[in-house]
């Protein structure tokens, strides 16, 4: 096999998100090199995703949505024809001819023409302003309608009607949602689930008919269009949005003789073969036992399927569960199996909560063994481990209605522990990801949630497995007597938060001691380092204490960050990014005097850079003697605090997010944490300081600040999660204060923020547990505890300089009084250190030649 | 070849870490764990610049080491033996003694 002459030529017609996935499981396939791939493409653009379509309207773009990677189809020898539509098939000479012309041979066909929008035969549906939502082109129909409308209506109260509605509110439209059926959803929710929805739906401005027939559409009075309803009622709207359902784009399989459906769609078996043995058909355009599949993943399946048979494996699909969860405009939803109880012997238990807006219902078997179905509105944490006891058929507890009900007094967390999950179990839908999977990257040796998220990607996409994902996580590691070795380095049996809390009970101040009592050895630069934070943390102790410069690596040894040459960077604090010119006019004479590079880095700040060892005390003399102190940019500690303009001079600004963030600085300044912590204040929702991607982020809205937490920029970005909302200036500062210590108690050495709470079980509701609702009773304590650092303040460089034993560590050589030769080019106009090649070439110069 | 030169006092050095000496143009880091006092060539082999006497000190299997500030190889303080890989470049390491409480080192 292999080569030219024996390739199978595989035609695939249509590029949607379904199309797409099947050409790239070929590509990946054991025997692609068998194939010679051509796809039809009738759009302008090639598949992107429509799932997330609504993204499009708060600011992706078409690119950002394509699915299909720059060069993807050149690089894997696939021909495409963008903009081409398959129109006609020869089944018996077996080849396809497209709108073009153009005509091309095929071994195996496959259909995946997709579906296309319902419009329900109303009169009037084809009036300006009445719209469907499924393509980018429909996108910027709805756009363009919007901006000349004010009123927006979505036909149909499903899943996609739903997400259509969003769309319409994220456009600024007052939104209705018109739905036939008396309740919203009427697929997925129960009566309860559905009228909570309605009620939480309708909480975010959005209106909904229910029960409300359209008999037809003519000219609005105000509005662009009414909509006539069979109960004598109208509702006057600029745009109708068409989200009933959808139909299978059948046309060319009728046209070549495929045997179709009763109501649409192409018949398929099994093995997603047409009535044609030479022809598949997969995702929304293939009926399959009577069933189309209106949603991505039975489409994946099913591309799965024919790539598993293409390469001369047996596969089959069997259909799929449709149980969904997901997040409508914030709200979580899940449904689970047959939420409705139509076997006539299920029995149900509902749980309804009413001040916090939560309905759970189960449906279980007559004998109270099996669960049938479910449904969550306003929480839907339970929904994994439902799913699981659901498709895994396992027996339930003795009183069912225990898996729904709140354990409040933690008792009866762990009614069925991953244990007893087959190991065929799918722990995270949105990629596949089994126990199986699980266990066998831990084999390989993953050992916490971040390995298991980069190796399997499970829990990377909607999240709502991640606990789930932990539990597995945690038993496996369990299972194998693996007692995660999580000790920080050879010389301490235990991990950062252990050694804190040793050193806190036994009020250790000493790195001698901590290593006679609990240690071995001498210790090493991860120990060392951890430990000096720990004492930072405890007991504000300084980095050039006699016992405490060893704990310290050069940064903090020297108070300031080694350069590639051995120089060190000079960062004064500058609280907020804000700075008088006097000071500006200081820097400038600094860097002048002692030659230094300058430039404004990542953080509002200004950097004086090339420093050498014993020009430091100097040059920070000069800084503190002009008003300026340390900014700590060498230590595990606050770095800095970005602001936007705020309300004082921006005129969108609706609080002052400079004056905040001067506040926020100088009140968490200087405090040693488990790794660098930055954070940002923006002045109203543009968000110019980009605070959603900082340790702690504040953004003014005209009720009060809402606080993000746990964002981070640098290699992995993660946005920050909202905290809280509507919270005044001392709220903001005692939930940061509680929080941070929290931090600084419990996380693990180098752990930014995004890390450590995605590692806490129970994650973020966890931490606001802890922190505004006190859940765990420190929260006096660690304010007390904050205070107290916040009092012992002091700027190193000020302790530094009042005591000469100090000083003497800046020397460049502790036998004579020369500094040490370092050299530099000079390029725009400043110094950079000399490259290997330059100081060989003799271009580099030492900095006092440079006149 | 030169023999032991006395380089600087006992008082000089700091426990637990390292300082930095010129001795006949030569940079030395001198570094002081237990009483006992380590010289190894300053240059850092491997980020190319005068550091070492700027690492941090402490010991892994068994070894004195200390760690390159710039990029954390660990170098054995006796030998000046990259400790993880017996391939990279190691560091030269001077004999030394202490009389009289001054620190001689023979370059």
């Amino acid at each position: 096999m292999g080569g030219e002459m024996s390739k199978q030529k595989i035609v695939v017609i249509g590029n949607g998100m379904v199309g797409h996935s099947f050409i790239e499981k070929l590509v990946a396939s054991e025997h692609y090199d068998n194939f010679e791939v051509h796809t039809f493409c009738e759009e302008v653009r090639v598949a992107y995703d429509r799932v997330y379509l609504s993204s499009y309207f708060s600011g992706k773009t078409a690119e950002d949505l394509s699915l299909v990677k720059p060069n993807f189809y050149e690089d894997n020898n696939v021909t495409i024809y963008i903009g081409d539509k398959a129109v006609d098939i020869d089944r018996k000479a077996k080849i396809v001819t497209s709108e073009s012309g153009i005509k091309i041979a095929y071994d195996k066909l496959v259909m995946a023409t997709g579906s296309y929008s319902f419009v329900p035969p109303i009169t009037g549906n084809d009036r300006d302003g009445c719209l469907v939502y499924r393509t980018i082109e429909d996108l910027d129909a709805i756009q363009a309608a919007a901006d000349k409308g004010s009123v927006g209506t979505v036909v149909g109260g499903g899943l996609l009607g739903l997400e259509a509605a969003k769309a319409l509110t994220d456009l600024g439209l007052k939104t209705h949602v018109v739905e036939f059926a008396p309740r919203l959803m009427p697929v997925q929710l129960d009566e309860g689930g559905a009228a909570l929805l309605k009620r939480k739906i309708e909480n975010l401005d959005i209106t909904v008919h229910t029960s409300k027939s359209t008999t037809e559409i003519i000219d609005g009075d105000d509005c662009l269009n009414k909509m006539v309803f069979a109960d004598g009622e109208s509702l006057e709207t600029d745009i109708v949005l068409f989200s009933v359902g959808i139909r299978a784009r059948d046309d060319l399989a009728k046209k070549v003789g495929l045997e179709l459906g009763p109501r649409g769609g192409i018949v398929i078996d099994n093995q997603c073969l047409t009535s044609d043995t030479d022809v598949y058909a997969i995702g929304e355009c293939a009926l399959h036992d009577g069933m189309i599949y209106g949603l991505v993943a039975p489409g994946y399946a099913m591309a799965q399927v024919v790539v598993d048979q293409l390469n001369a494996k047996v596969a089959s699909f069997e259909g799929v569960d449709m149980s969904t969860k997901l997040k409508l405009m914030g709200i979580d939803v899940g449904s689970v199996g047959d939420p409705h109880g139509t076997d006539e012997d299920a029995m149900s238990y509902v749980y309804e909560n009413g001040p916090e807006e939560i309905y759970k219902k189960i449906v279980v078997s007559r004998d109270g063994k099996k669960l049938l179905g479910a449904v969550l509105v306003g929480n839907a944490e339970d929904y994994s481990n439902l799913l699981q006891l659901m498709l895994n058929e396992m027996d339930l507890p003795e009183h069912p209605d225990a898996l729904i009900l709140p354990s409040r007094d933690g008792g009866g967390e762990d009614l069925f522990g991953p244990d007893a999950l087959p190991a065929s179990a799918q722990i995270c839908s949105c990629f596949d990801v089994t126990k199986g999977d699980i266990s066998d990257a831990v084999d390989a040796g993953c050992c916490t949630m971040s390995d298991i998220k980069s190796t399997t990607q499970a829990g990377t996409g909607c999240g709502g497995c991640i606990q789930l994902v932990t539990n597995v996580l945690n038993s496996e590691l369990a299972n194998r007597g693996v007692e995660v070795n999580t000790d920080i380095c050879e010389h301490f049996g235990h991990d950062r938060q252990g050694l804190y809390h040793i050193c806190q009970v036994e009020e250790i101040k000493t790195f001698a001691d901590l290593l006679d009592k609990h240690g071995k050895g001498y210790g090493c630069e991860v120990c060392k380092q951890a430990v000096g934070s720990i004492f930072g943390s405890l007991w504000n102790s300084y980095a050039l204490e006699a016992d405490k410069i060893q704990l310290q690596d050069t940064n903090d040894n020297y108070l300031g960050n080694m350069q590639k040459d051995g120089t060190y960077s000079v960062i004064p604090r500058v609280p907020g990014g804000e700075i008088t010119p006097q000071k500006l006019i200081v820097l400038g004479e600094v860097a002048t005097k002692y030659k230094l590079y300058t430039k404004i880095n990542g953080g509002q700040r200004i950097v004086l850079f090339g420093a050498q060892m014993n020009d430091l005390p100097e040059i920070w003399q000069a800084l503190l003697d002009a008003g300026f102190e340390s900014g700590q940019a060498y230590a595990k500690s606050l770095r800095t605090v970005k602001s936007c303009v705020g309300s004082t001079w921006c005129r969108f600004g609706l609080d002052d997010s400079v004056t905040m963030a001067i506040d926020l600085e100088n009140r968490y300044k200087g405090i040693r944490s488990p790794h660098k912590m930055k954070m940002g204040v923006s002045g109203c929702t543009r968000e110019c300081a980009e605070a959603q991607a900082k340790d702690i982020g504040l953004i003014s809205t005209e009720e009060g600040w809402n606080l993000y937490v746990c964002g981070n920029g640098g290699m992995k970005p993660r946005h920050a999660d909202l905290f809280a909302t509507k919270l005044t200036q001392e709220e903001v500062f005692r939930y940061v204060d509680r929080l941070l210590m929290f931090y600084i108690r419990t996380a693990d050495r180098m752990q930014r923020t995004a890390t450590w709470m995605d590692n806490l079980e129970g994650g973020l509701s966890y931490l606001q547990d802890v922190v505004i609702n006190d859940s765990l009773n420190i929260g006096e304590e660690l304010e007390q505890q904050m205070a107290g650092l916040m009092a012992s303040y002091a700027c190193d460089w000020q302790t530094a300089l009042e005591s000469p034993s100090f000083i003497k560590r800046f020397r460049s050589f502790v036998n004579v009084d020369s500094k040490a030769e370092q050299l530099f080019v000079e390029e725009r106009g400043q110094i950079r250190p000399a490259t290997e090649q330059e100081k060989l070439d003799g271009i580099a110069i030492e900095v006092r030649e440079i006149a | 070849m030169v023999g032991f030169k006395k380089v600087c006092s006992v008082n000089d050095l700091v426990k637990n870490s390292g300082v930095a000496a010129l001795v006949e143009s030569i940079q030395i880091a001198l570094f002081y764990v237990d009483g006992e006092v380590y010289a190894l060539n300053n240059f850092d082999p491997v980020g190319k610049a005068f550091v070492m006497s700027r690492g941090m000190v402490g010991d892994l299997n068994g070894h004195l080491m200390v760690a390159a500030p710039l990029y954390k190889q660990h170098y054995s303080l006796k030998t000046g033996k990259n400790i993880d890989d017996e391939d990279a470049p190691s560091i030269e390491a001077y004999e030394t003694k202490i009389e009289n409480k001054q620190v001689l080192v023979k370059i």
